[in-house]
């Protein structure tokens, strides 16, 4: 194996056993997940927007747990840069490169993991949809959470240990609301809002239920602009973090 | 790709472990510039064992961040077994132990052993490096179980377990105690008579003198003296007699064979000796009298003291070596 898959390994592991984590982007949206969407199982169009209450609900949550999977990234990066961890693996052959993808696949593994426990609670509350449609869906919440994965090594690297568990938080929950993870946004000021945040289209993957385009080029170009922003903010974070050290 | 990592971790016989010309760094401080390293020269030939010998603010750690690459130096350069300093550490040459630094939670000493053996390309098996730092008791315990004394021997394990050519410790044993501290240069021992190059900052100078085989005393940034610890003491004039004296006068003392200097220190002088087996013999046969005789070894503190104390001095003295 090599240096790369053996770190990207033990980050896994690492991860797995971090059970605050654990909590926050599973457990946290599962338990929410039943209270919200239990009791609303027979809602079949939630707000006159075409979708069941048990399928809005299920992609709300998961953006949540994802969201939270994705930014904590960072919280582990601010972490080890303060430790001195990060000093220590830049004195192994271990590249820049590596060490992000590392971080990068972690994430989206506990996303991963989010998006399967989250179906299963789903379908259990009576979500069913064709097999494409459960494929198309993932890879959407997939593609909509790259934008996240760069929020968090961006902001592993502007902020420290103390401060990052409440800015996260704080952000986290914003973006979950206005995204549409509560309630879905069907018209006026909150939805034109949303509709320019990634955090909308993330949970838009619901509407795959609906047919047709679900992102539609608005959608695509808005997750690819925070995708390049973020990208290049964390890039910039990055390079400013390492000349200080 | 063993090809390359066959590549890679071979050095060339001529070049030195380290080589640093005119290295130069300076950092901006809240009063103004500072400058950390002033145009330092000094070759480390591979098997040396190296103390980098100062006080706080000496220029120490920046010196080691440069070897290692962490930080680009202003002017001047730095080689590790000829090549630039990034370079020699992702080729996998290079171990260190950092000043300061925890360890990453929610693995056992043993997994973050294994963790990092997997990131060079001809690390030494886990479970020597293990046992040879003592860890065995610890091997299955979490890292976030550990006292401080045990968090630094994982540490110097972690160093140990990539097998590096250059092995550098910045002020390693600051955290441990005496019987740690025995263990640890028990352990830096074998390592240096395998042949490695071992480079260690430390403040502590009986450390140097201990276990170094040339000491590069630095202050305010320069080097002002490198040599063997000997040859540094020597540097100091070699042995100090003490002895009570009451009503000679430190005139007379002055001439007798072997002494440099005499100091009054109430009914105590204190003789300075070029040589102390001729002051001793003379004192002994001109003055009977003379009682609670103490000889004393000039320390490598002394050195210390005397050539740091002072930039000016430090840069005579410097000049006078050279």
């Amino acid at each position: 194996m090599t240096a790369a898959w053996i770190y990207t390994r033990y980050e896994l592991l690492r991860s797995f056993r971090n059970r605050r984590f654990f909590f926050f982007s599973l457990g946290f949206p599962l338990i929410l997940y039943f209270a919200i969407a239990a009791p609303n199982r027979n809602v079949h169009s939630l707000n006159n927007s075409g979708i069941s209450a048990p399928l809005y609900y299920m992609i709300g949550l998961t953006g949540f747990g994802t969201m939270v999977a994705m930014i904590s990234c960072g919280g582990r990066i601010a972490n080890e840069r303060q430790i001195g961890w990060t000093r220590q693996l830049r004195i192994t052959p271990l590249s820049t490169r590596a060490y992000f993808r590392a971080k990068v696949l972690t994430s989206y593994a506990m996303a991963g993991l989010t998006i399967v426990l989250l179906y299963v609670a789903g379908a259990s509350l009576g979500v069913s949809l064709p097999a494409r449609y459960w494929l198309e869906m993932t890879g959407l919440l997939l593609v909509a959470l790259i934008p996240f994965a760069a929020l968090g090594i961006m902001l592993g690297h502007l902020i420290n240990v103390d401060s990052l568990g409440p800015t996260t938080g704080g952000l986290v929950s914003l973006l979950a609301f206005l995204g549409g993870t509560w309630f879905p946004l069907t018209h006026g000021f909150l939805q034109d809002l949303g509709q320019i945040l990634p955090s909308y289209w993330l949970v838009q993957a619901s509407h795959v239920a609906l047919g047709g385009q679900v992102w539609g080029t608005r959608g695509w170009v808005t997750v690819a602009i925070w995708s390049l922003l973020f990208g290049a903010l964390a890039r910039w974070a990055f390079l400013r973090d390492t000349k200080r050290v | 790709m063993l090809g390359e990592v066959n590549g890679v971790r071979p050095t060339r016989e001529q070049d030195a472990a380290i080589e640093l010309r005119s290295l130069a760094k300076t950092f901006r401080g809240p009063a103004g510039p500072v400058r950390a390293v002033a145009e330092i020269d000094v070759s480390i030939s591979r098997g040396e064992t190296v103390a980098l010998l100062g006080p706080n603010g000496a220029g120490k750690s920046t010196t080691i961040d440069i070897v290692l690459g962490l930080q680009p130096p202003d002017s001047g350069s730095a080689a590790v077994f000829g090549r630039a300093p990034r370079k020699a550490v992702s080729d996998g040459i290079v171990g260190a132990m950092l000043q300061s630094g925890a360890l990453i939670q929610y693995l056992s000493v043993r997994d973050l052993l294994r963790m990092m053996a997997g990131l060079y390309p001809e690390p030494l098996p886990v479970e020597e490096v293990i046992s040879s730092t003592g860890l065995g008791a610890l091997a299955d315990r979490r890292t976030n179980k550990l006292s401080g004394g045990e968090t630094q021997r994982v540490r110097l394990a972690l160093a140990l377990v990539s097998n590096p050519e250059l092995l550098v410790l910045d002020e390693p044993t600051v955290a441990l105690d005496v019987e740690g501290r025995r263990a640890f240069w028990a352990t830096m021992r074998s390592v240096a008579a395998g042949g490695k190059t071992v480079v260690f900052a430390t403040h502590y100078l009986e450390e140097a003198d201990a276990y170094a085989d040339r000491v590069v005393l630095m202050a305010h940034g320069r080097v002002v003296a490198d040599g063997p610890p000997t040859e540094i003491k020597a540097r100091v004039g070699g042995r100090t007699i003490r002895a009570t004296l009451p009503g000679v006068p430190l005139s007379a003392l002055r001439e007798l064979p072997g002494v440099n200097s005499a100091d009054q220190r109430g009914d105590a002088v204190v003789l300075s000796c070029a040589d102390s087996d001729q002051a001793i013999r003379a004192l002994l046969i001109r003055y009977e009298h003379a009682r609670d005789i103490e000889i004393a070894g000039a320390a490598l503190e002394d050195a210390f003291v005397e050539l740091t104390s002072d930039h000016d001095d430090a840069r005579e003295a410097k000049e006078s070596v050279a």
